[in-house]
């Protein structure tokens, strides 16, 4: 199995993907999706040294849903900052988030979530990858705000990746 | 059929409204790290709610079903956060001020995009410009 499949996920995202590139749910672009989820991590393992491993599958379909709900709210929020306050009277700060977090593929989507949802973009990294450099558009207590991703994200990510 | 149609109508009108506002927080917001927000995020839902109209559009009133929306999603999602953070970036690199109001790591390295300017500054090629 692992010799047929050297890289699962890789497999199901190719597949998922073709799928809905042909936007056609019917037996052969199945049948194609599924040889190219085959053919092409096979032949490209050699480069994937490192595969991400999730440990936790169901995790991720509650984080995507909790993600997908603090999209909703951020998107609410950030229309309310923009449309009735003044820009210049926005409390915005720079807040640097410790990593618990150590691989690549965790930190990655740490950093994306953090960058889709409220109020934050997130704007470097150290250079040893183990702090995240934050802005927050609104924020009265940068420290609970640092709190806040800790505890509803990163535990979450640490929970599926690591 | 009504029922659709009115779905759909709502739906875009949803997505207008909030690209609407992520582009007026582009114009309006006062810097280039606040100006960030509006399009990294309150357009996500806008495209997301425009994507579920074309969705629900396709499926109930010409009866073929399209799920091309989801992979726009996917990507859109996959490159905003990117895009963003180049920006920002180029932005710390650039501007001294932005340069020096960042807090500290808290580690001891400093943040990748500074360290990495520096180890470059003695090469000919690359120097950090020292601001307008």
């Amino acid at each position: 199995m692992a010799r047929l499949f050297p890289h699962p996920i890789l497999s199901i995202v190719i597949a998922l993907v073709w799928i809905l590139l042909v936007n056609d749910i019917s037996a052969g672009a199945m049948a194609l999706g599924i040889l190219l989820g085959w053919a092409i991590p096979k032949l490209t393992s050699r480069y994937w040294p490192d595969r991400p491993r999730i440990r936790r599958p169901l995790a991720v379909l509650e984080y995507f849903g909790i993600v997908l709900k603090d999209i909703a709210v951020s998107n609410v929020q950030v229309a309310y900052l923009v449309l009735f306050r003044r820009g210049d009277t926005l409390r915005s700060h720079y807040v640097t988030v410790p990593l618990d977090l150590t691989t690549a593929e965790a930190i990655t989507a740490l950093a994306g979530t953090i960058t889709l949802t409220p109020g934050t973009v997130s704007a470097d990294l150290s250079a040893d990858g183990r702090s995240l450099l934050v802005h927050c558009l609104e924020t009265a207590d940068p420290a609970a705000t640092v709190a806040q991703i800790k505890e509803r994200y990163e535990r979450r990510l640490k929970e599926i990746f690591e | 059929m009504i029922v659709a149609e009115v779905a759909i109508s709502l739906l875009i009108l949803v997505g207008a409204f909030f690209l609407f506002v992520g582009s007026l927080g582009l114009a309006k917001l006062p810097d280039l790290m606040r100006r960030l927000h509006g399009p990294t995020k309150a357009t996500t839902l806008g495209i997301g709610s425009m994507l579920i109209a074309s969705m629900l559009y396709f499926w109930a009133i010409e009866e073929s079903p399209s799920i091309h929306e989801l992979l726009i999603t996917l990507f859109l999602f996959l490159t905003a956060p990117v895009t963003a953070q180049m920006i920002a970036k180029a932005h710390i690199l650039r501007e001294r001020h932005a340069r020096e109001s960042i807090p500290g790591t808290g580690r001891p390295v400093g943040w990748a995009t500074l360290d990495a300017a520096k180890a470059d500054e003695h090469s000919e090629h690359t120097q950090i410009p020292s601001g307008p």
